[in-house]
């Protein structure tokens, strides 16, 4: 159904569950264009292109070093790129301040897990939650009705949300007192609090057991049949092979490759910068 | 043990038991000050004084400076315990209350006598809510450009402003007087059978600023419990991740930093009464680091601490003048011909710089700390030593 072009809809309808369509047919929601950008002489991007697509989950694979994380420190309003744009819904975000990025509708979790470590489960996902609560110190110093319902609200979907991504009854652990497993968990959960559109995941799955890495990857389908977007930076080929739709392929902050998961596999290149990694690896 | 404590903690009382409880100890708050009430009790005054009171000084006095600190350390610990921020120059704000009242009240105040700007002085009560709002604004122009940077720029310009004030003040004489200062500040409206209620005996005073803290502790708590809270405690924990998770982290870094300022304001509006006379010698350095060490001896982070922490650094050193009533303890001490002079009063700051020590070396998280606080130092202890 999918297949159905529909490029006149409005941008916030939710979209239809998408299946491996061909991108041309769908709306482009978050574009890099030409990027480039250097830390003094070290070109973590070069002139990278590439499209999302709404409600598609898009793979960013890479050896170590090839410029995922930069890539998305670049779309999240950590750094600047030194050249070329990034646009967001058509408006272009580079340059915009942090958490103005994040209220537009993109979050993300960190290759080294960055929760507030002492905050309870719940008050991590809460903090993500209050991004779009529009409350502020008078509201709060008077316990106005706004604030109140905002309160329970943020509540209410911080529970919903623990239970989403599997670690119901953890509420009022410190994060820091969370198993490892758990914490990657706790950090997706407090990225959707935010109401993204689009979810931005950095190895998620690092440190994780095969049966575990196949529970997230089936948690990550979940969250992109709820409308949002994904993209997901993996180091493991295979695993970014059965759950993505596209797959963008990077190599010393180069583009190197980028298709749907068997053209990538298919690719001379891509086997060349995963040396040892064999040619059925899908 | 632990559990028999986790149910004796107040917040797990029924609600009538905390209420209850709640009034009693106010009732023992408001009942403080007074001699007769230690009479009652049957605890001996006179020469056996009761180790409570104060002998060498006015008990209604010391109490009147614990409740003005308190307040001071109830505002820089919004600043420095829950938004994790180092302000060192809070008495700054401090002064900008007190000055607006004196100016404002004043007979003396050269806003009325030389220039001319007021035709009276105005009363104490309408003096306050400006005094406040000045010392927000001062909090809000000094914050505005430093907020936006990290480290230590906050911890040296904020010196900087209460230094500069209080050298002003010292200097100049266009409007603030220099040392002279500012004489017959207004009181605090009210009487009792056609005596003014608030005048010089310092007893109103402290049941006045004991219902302000009850006001502002109130009025803390639901911001620490709110977005606002969580958004300083987020900043605190890991700045750059809040902001990406879409705290404003700067707007939030001000608020706290204002809100800090109006209390601090608000201290200096009370103390101003009371006082009766402003000049700059009340606005020294030493006064910012005991509010701070006062925030950081009854734990940062934590409203129950800041007020403990307020209340034992005016409390202990004035106590301790009395000491050597309670132990009859020697004046002076002669040793080879030479006397010296080793009264608990001359002392007391030394024994109280030692009790300082001796509590941050083995409670660094200070008395009553917040329990994420105290986790998180903790946690930076063990961090060190495995970076060693
Ligand atoms: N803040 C920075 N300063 C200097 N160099 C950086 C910085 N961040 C990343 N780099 C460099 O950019 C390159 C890409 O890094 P990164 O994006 O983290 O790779 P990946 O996530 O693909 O493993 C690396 O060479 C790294 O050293
Ligand atoms: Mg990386």
């Amino acid at each position: 159904m999918s297949e159905q072009p529909s490029l006149d809809k409005p941008s916030d309808a939710p979209e239809p569950t998408p299946s491996a369509a061909p991108a041309g047919d769908r709306k482009p929601l978050l574009e890099v264009d030409n990027v480039t950008l250097r830390f003094g002489g070290v070109v973590a991007l070069n002139q990278v292109n590439f499209t999302l697509y709404e409600g598609e989950i898009l793979g960013l694979i890479g050896p170590n070093g090839a410029g995922k994380t930069t890539c998305f420190n670049a779309m999240t309003g950590v750094y600047t790129p030194t050249e070329g744009a990034i646009r967001f819904q058509g408006g272009k975000i580079s340059g915009q301040q942090r958490f103005k990025i994040t209220k537009m509708g993109i979050a993300r979790t960190f290759q080294n897990i960055r929760l507030f470590p002492e905050m309870t489960a719940l008050e991590n996902i809460q903090v993500g939650a209050d991004a779009h609560h529009r409350t502020s110190v008078p509201g709060a110093l008077l316990r106005l009705p706004r604030h109140r319902r905002e309160e329970k609200d943020g509540l209410k979907l911080a529970h919903d949300l623990l239970e989403l991504v599997g670690i119901g009854g953890t509420e009022h652990e410190a994060a820091r007192n969370l198993p490892y497993g758990s914490q990657r968990r706790l950090e997706i959960a407090r990225a959707l609090a935010t109401r993204p559109k689009l979810l931005c995941l950095d190895e998620p799955a690092a440190g994780f057991n095969p049966a575990e890495k196949q529970d997230l990857m089936q948690l990550i389908k979940k969250i992109r049949d709820t409308g949002v977007t994904v993209l997901l930076i993996e180091h493991d080929m295979r695993l970014v092979m059965g759950v993505t739709d596209r797959i963008v392929v990077l190599e010393f902050g180069r583009k190197i490759a980028e298709g749907s998961p068997a053209e990538v596999a298919a690719d001379p290149k891509v086997h060349a910068a995963y040396l040892g990694v064999p040619a059925d690896a899908a | 043990m632990s559990a028999l404590r986790e149910r004796l903690r107040i917040s797990n009382l029924p609600k009538p038991a905390r209420y209850s409880l709640g009034a009693l100890g106010l009732v023992f708050l408001f009942l403080l000050p007074n001699k007769w009430f230690y009479e009652y009790l049957g605890i001996p005054l006179g020469f056996a004084y009761i180790p409570l009171y104060t002998t060498k000084n006015d008990m209604a006095s010391v109490l009147f400076i614990c409740t003005w600190i308190i307040l001071l350390s109830l505002g820089l610990n919004v600043v420095v315990g829950y938004a994790g921020l180092l302000d060192l120059g809070f008495f700054g704000f401090f002064a900008v209350g007190a000055y607006v009242v004196a100016l404002l009240t004043s007979p003396e105040s050269k806003l009325l006598t030389e220039y001319n700007w007021l035709e009276s002085p105005w009363p104490w009560l309408v003096a306050v809510p400006i005094g406040i709002a000045l010392s927000l604004l001062a909090g809000v122009l000094l914050g505005w450009p430093t907020l936006r940077l990290r480290g230590d720029y906050l911890a040296i310009v904020t010196l900087g402003f209460a230094e500069m004030i209080r050298i002003v003040a010292k200097q100049q004489d266009w409007i603030l007087n220099g040392d002279r200062g500012i004489p017959e500040v207004g009181h605090p409206p009210g009487s009792v059978g056609g005596e003014p209620l608030f005048s010089f005996d310092a007893k109103p005073y402290y049941w006045l600023a004991l219902c302000v803290i009850i006001l502002a502790v109130f009025l803390i708590r639901n911001l620490v419990r709110s977005r606002v809270g969580r958004a300083w405690v987020a900043i605190r924990e890991d700045e750059d991740a809040a902001e990406l998770m879409g705290v404003p982290t700067f707007r939030f870094k001000l608020w706290a930093f204002a809100i800090g300022a109006a209390v601090g304001g608000l201290s200096g509006t009370l103390w101003a009464g009371q006082a009766n006379f402003v000049n700059s010698t009340t606005f020294s350095l030493e006064n910012s680091i005991l509010v701070l060490s006062a925030v950081l001896l009854g734990g940062a982070g934590n409203i129950a601490g800041a007020i403990l922490g307020g209340f034992l650094v005016i409390y202990i050193p004035e106590w301790l003048r009395s000491v050597g009533d309670v132990f009859g303890l020697p004046e002076t001490v002669t040793v080879g011909g030479s006397t010296y002079d080793i009264s608990p009063t001359s002392l007391r700051f030394a024994i109280f710089g030692i009790v300082l020590i001796v509590v941050m070396i083995f409670r660094p998280q200070g008395l009553w700390p917040n329990r994420r606080r105290a986790a998180e130092i903790q946690h930076r202890k063990k961090e060190v030593a495995v970076g060693e």
